[in-house]
């Protein structure tokens, strides 16, 4: 593989990791707050969630090309305020991945908090916990293997994303080009052996990232 | 124990259940047992007191402390009110080992005082050996100590037992049944028990709340409850062998002469209300004694012939059916029974202590 493609493969790697990273705060607030409290316009939230799952990607993209823009109400503000700009820059490619990513996470830490019984979490509280200390030390331990495959679930649906990406980030070779769009680009360009070595890279991130997993969940069983 | 420690006055009611009242309850020192059957609202009294359930209205006070008053909107948190709480299967961290299981409420004291606090508290209950396991590798047995070490390592107030023998076999049951009580009674936190199990609240309590229907009912020495019950329902959830109803025909010098059909008997009538005419009659099968030839007996007693309809071994005792004008039950020893020569059809005397027939005045 030539320079360029490890470089690219670095940069798909890179992007993922970090919405990843951006994801999870949020993610399992929202799936602990889903699985265990009760509130007016839950039914809302729930829905919002899971829209972009049933959305084609890239109409969430527009959408998010709507929000971000520069002359847009959030990329304005964000213009204005801290010369940051988003859209066609590695950071939209980051929105777009945890945009696309958040629901399936959520779904599956969600159903991951509500599989492990209130009970524990009662008795910890007797014992004098509070909330956070609860979470971190009862609820996020029992529920580890359903989160994992949560965070599995979601960086596979990250190094995927074409649809999202490409509205919001464009293809800028070395800029905002990721893995999936570069196989749609070499084939466009009718480079079918370039296609097929990109699709080689993806298809071992992905047995890696399934392995590392199933070996996590084996260790701490 | 003088005056209560926790006194409650409060209703619980679950969207479509049962509504659930706690009335006037006060409970002291030593060992309370909450005895009811299944569904009478036991363990909702025991969450509310925990704080894991919030009542709709009422009190709880301990000692001084306010927990709850609906008027008042005060409600103390499960963290504030520092009980400690042992749930039916004992509900340990599965994850956690049994020194983090037992050490997991003692996050305030430094990690060197921690630790030997759980050694200790371990070594007490004779499970020091595994401090290293998961809770999935230990007993049924070990697994209730465990979960009492860690209930009881932060030195709560209050502990509060859900029918703490409930996940057990039975032989392993009735062997920690008697470990238990020396051990609450060496911790000498005061104690309130759940059960349904009548062995388990005369082995194990001091005084009993009886429940009915999600409201208690009748609340003594457990002794006192079960061989006095208030009414016919406490007498049924008493479990009391033979109830029946009778009419009292005189009352003189304490003593009640009572009607069970063409029978009369005499019954201590000492909490008997006067005028009272309807009455059911309680005798325990443990009250009832048998003998084949008739001896002469001073203190006042029932005689009465009677015919062994059934005889029935029940582990090392035996249940014995007679017709005596009325169908009575009479528990002997199996010593007891071949000494009598007991089978069907046996004729035989029966004689029943008058204070051991006890009178509950018809209630409509």
């Amino acid at each position: 593989m030539s320079s360029a493609e490890w470089q690219l493969v670095g940069f798909s790697l890179r992007v993922a990791v970090a919405s990843l990273l951006l994801l999870l705060p949020p993610g399992l607030a929202l799936a602990w707050w889903l699985a265990r409290k009760e509130w007016r316009g839950k039914a809302l939230v729930e829905t919002l969630v899971s829209l972009p799952l049933v959305l084609p990607p890239v109409v969430t993209g527009l959408v998010l090309l709507q929000l971000f823009g520069r002359r847009r109400p959030v990329g304005g503000w964000l213009h204005s305020a801290f010369h940051y700009d988003v859209v066609f820059t590695w950071r939209a490619v980051v929105l777009a991945l945890t945009t696309m990513s958040l629901p399936l996470f959520v779904r599956a830490a969600r159903t991951a908090f509500e599989e492990v019984d209130v009970k524990f979490e009662q008795l910890a509280r007797t014992l004098g916990a509070g909330e956070w200390r609860v979470f971190f030390t009862i609820t996020l331990p029992l529920a580890k293997r359903g989160v994992l495959a949560g965070t599995l679930l979601a960086f596979a649906r990250a190094l995927g994303e074409f649809g999202a990406t490409i509205m919001v980030a464009g293809n800028i070779p070395g800029r905002t080009t990721t893995l999936s769009v570069a196989i749609y680009q070499a084939v466009e360009n009718g480079e079918d052996a370039h296609a097929w070595a990109l699709a080689g890279v993806s298809a071992v991130i992905a047995f890696a990232a399934v392995f590392v997993s199933e070996q996590l969940q084996r260790r701490h069983r | 124990m003088k005056g209560p420690i926790l006194t409650a006055n409060f209703q619980k009611q679950f969207p479509g259940g049962p509504k659930i009242v706690a009335k006037d309850l006060r409970i002291g020192g030593g060992i309370t047992v909450l005895f009811g059957a299944s569904g009478s609202g036991k363990t909702t009294i025991l969450r509310c007191l925990a704080g894991l359930e919030r009542p709709q209205m009422g009190t709880i006070a301990f000692g001084q402390e306010s927990w709850f008053d609906s008027a008042r909107k005060v409600f103390q948190p499960p963290k504030k009110r520092r009980v400690g709480f042992v749930v039916q299967d004992y509900g340990l961290f599965p994850h956690l080992s049994v020194a983090r299981n037992v050490s997991y409420g003692l996050q305030e004291l430094p990690a060197a005082e921690r630790a030997s606090r759980v050694t200790e508290i371990l070594r007490w209950l004779g499970v020091e050996d595994f401090e290293h396991r998961l809770p999935s590798e230990l007993s049924g047995g070990q697994q209730q100590r465990v979960a009492l070490a860690r209930a009881v390592a932060c030195r709560p107030k209050l502990l509060l037992l859900d029918e703490p023998f409930a996940a057990l076999d039975l032989p392993t049951r009735s062997r920690l049944r008697g470990e238990l009580r020396q051990l609450l009674r060496q911790l000498g936190i005061p104690t309130i028990l759940v059960t349904h199990d009548r062995l388990e609240a005369l082995a194990l309590g001091d005084e009993v709340v009886v429940l009915h229907d999600g409201l208690n009912v009748q609340h003594g020495v457990v002794h006192e409850v079960f061989n006095r019950p208030v009414s016919l329902a406490v007498a049924e959830i008493a479990a009391v062998e033979t109830i029946q109803p009778g009419r009292v025909l005189s009352t003189q010098d304490g003593l009640a002469t009572v009607a069970v059909g063409e029978v009369r008997l005499v019954a201590l009538a000492v909490n008997l209300p006067p005028e009272t005419s309807d009455v059911y009659v309680c005798i325990r099968a443990e009250d009832v004694s048998l003998m084949r030839v008739e001896k002469l007996e001073s203190s006042p007693r029932n005689r009465l012939a009677a015919t062994v309809r059934a005889v029935a071994r029940e582990g090392p005792l035996v249940r014995v059916s007679l017709d005596c004008g009325f169908p009575l039950t009479a528990l002997l020893t199996e010593s007891g029974r071949a000494e009598l020569a007991l089978c069907e059809g046996t004729e035989v005397l029966v004689l029943i202590k008058a204070p051991q027939v006890h009178l509950i005045p018809f209630q409509r």
